[in-house]
């Protein structure tokens, strides 16, 4: 039998990663510097990609001239319309599959059949439905945004306790109190979770929606640059769209800090 | 405190699931202000009586009956405490012992009631916390807390300590017995802790295995606070409740893990 002899080695390294402070902020200026300097430099021609300062240029012109409100007031009208009706109507059904054994299956069997039809697809046909007005583009949103909605309100509203159903009903709670108090609440994790999907899926259909049949709107905008081959504005509305995504988690982000801090 | 007086009496109950009988012509009575314990092996079907008694399962035979005097003040005659607490992370301990108390009792009385409840269970100073916060003993305070705010008159508890440490446990089983005493509510206690049965209990029912059956009931005729796990007496008795349940219990170990 071999001797052992000495101190035990510490064997429990690494698998446990943390954010680095900074870290994110100093990449993302690490990348727009090396563009920059690229394109400063000549390795990047600026006719395809143009440099940071010519973006950041364009932005400001399209600022001071008021287009890039006119196009950002449209767009935001239209994200703001569609998703919350595709929000409102899909927690709706997801709280009824989530609870009623009738709609259960018929509720869930429509979603799966529908849910994997890309929404963009439908644009032709929203457009023959609506119009070429507002209606097919805010109908083509609430579409895309409604199946996922569906989908993670039912698996959040299933993830409630069973027990705390229960201990609502051996306590007397109306099924209105009980829902209320119980199931909407311990959804809501789920529900906001699924706001991160639809959002970032409501802003893809928004753009493409513009760009199929719009005068104003961010779509409508970029699509216009790209077709003249300004580069400048086309990357000016790309930034912009970024920075919406951008903004948008962040309002999730306080929106689940402020009704999730019991976590 | 309770200013009720019911007692349930048990006729004939028997249940199945599916084909699976788990309980046959259970015949029980729990006196007015009295403890009665319901002990048995793993699987005997304990837990769905109480069930059947609360109201939460319907039985396949048989019925239970609740008779006596309700207080003006009870909110939910018949008022369970869970084994595994059934708090509402996302609220407070004052917000889950209030949640019971909603639409019930205008805001200033229902505020009165959690306060008082609250200090009963050596709550006071917790009402802010949430309940991830507290320990397991500090959460199933909060779930008595909740189910003395509304005044029951039968208290159903379904294994209360069993996910506690034996420390907490032992504890909680001294506060149990003074609050149980003093608010002189029938309870029906379930849990497969013999010492457990012997402190709270005055009336023991000794369930068989599955399907369960009453096999015996013992009964211990005085005060439950101020009981010992160290008196003679109680320990004859549990040492007789073990000699009845020990054979069953083996067996149903086995067919657990066979299963």
């Amino acid at each position: 039998m071999p001797d052992i002899a000495g101190p035990v080695r510490f064997r429990a390294r690494g698998f446990a990663p943390r954010s680095i402070p900074g870290a994110a902020a100093a990449t993302l200026l690490g990348v727009v510097a090396l563009w920059q300097a690229g394109a400063s430099a000549g390795v990047i021609p600026t006719l395809f990609l143009p440099p940071p300062v010519s973006i950041v240029r364009a932005l400001y012109q399209l600022a001071i001239s008021g287009e890039l409100w006119l196009h950002l007031g449209a767009s935001l009208q239209r994200l703001a319309i569609g998703w919350t009706l595709g929000t409102v109507c899909g927690i709706a059904l997801g709280f009824a599959v989530g609870l009623s054994s009738w709609l259960r299956s018929p509720g869930m069997a429509v979603v799966s059949a529908l849910f994997p039809i890309p929404k963009i697809a439908l644009v032709p046909l929203f457009i023959i439905w609506f119009g070429i007005g507002e209606g097919s583009k805010v109908a083509t949103l609430a579409f895309g945004v409604f199946f996922p909605t569906v989908i993670n309100t039912a698996a959040g509203v299933d993830a409630v306790s069973r027990n705390l159903v229960r201990m609502g009903q051996a306590f007397g709670l109306s099924n209105a109190a009980i829902l209320r108090k119980v199931v909407l609440p311990g959804a809501l994790p789920a529900i906001l979770s699924g706001f991160r999907v639809t959002t970032s899926i409501a802003i893809i259909l928004l753009v493409a929606a513009e760009m199929i049949g719009a005068e104003r709107g961010i779509g409508a905008f970029v699509l216009q640059a790209g077709n003249l081959y300004d580069t400048d504005n086309l990357l000016a509305g790309i930034v912009v769209l970024s920075l919406l995504g951008q903004l948008v988690a962040w309002v999730l982000g306080r929106l689940e800090r402020a009704l999730l801090g019991w976590r | 405190m309770s200013g009720s007086s019911v007692r349930l009496t048990i006729s004939g109950v028997g249940h199945r699931y599916d084909d699976l009988p788990v309980l046959e012509e259970i015949d029980l009575v729990a006196d007015a202000g009295r403890v009665l314990v319901l002990i048995g092996p793993s699987g005997c079907g304990k837990s769905t009586l109480l069930g059947i008694i609360g109201g939460l399962i319907v039985p396949t035979a048989g019925t239970v009956r609740m008779d006596g005097q309700v207080a003006e003040d009870c909110l939910n005659p018949l008022t369970p405490v869970f084994q595994d607490f059934a708090l509402l992370p996302w609220r407070s301990v004052a917000g889950n012992v209030s949640l019971v108390l909603e639409g019930r009792l205008p805001r200033r009385e229902r505020e009165a009631r959690v306060a008082e409840v609250l200090a009963l269970t050596g709550l006071g100073d917790f009402a802010g916390a949430w309940p991830k916060q507290l320990s397991g003993g500090m959460r199933q305070r909060v779930g008595i807390a909740r189910a003395l705010a509304v005044r029951p008159a039968c208290l159903l508890m379904d294994e209360p300590l069993s996910a506690l440490d034996a420390q907490t446990r032992a504890l909680l089983l001294d506060e149990f017995a003074e609050l149980i005493e003093r608010a002189g509510t029938t309870t029906v206690y379930v849990t497969h802790n013999l010492n457990e049965a012997v402190r709270l209990g005055h009336r023991i029912a000794v369930l068989s295995r599955r399907p369960g059956r009453v096999r015996a009931v013992l009964e211990i005729d005085r005060p439950i606070n101020g009981r010992s796990a160290a008196d003679p007496s109680l320990v004859a008795i549990e040492q007789q409740l073990w000699d009845m349940i020990r054979d069953d219990a083996v067996l149903a170990e086995r067919e657990r893990v066979i299963a």
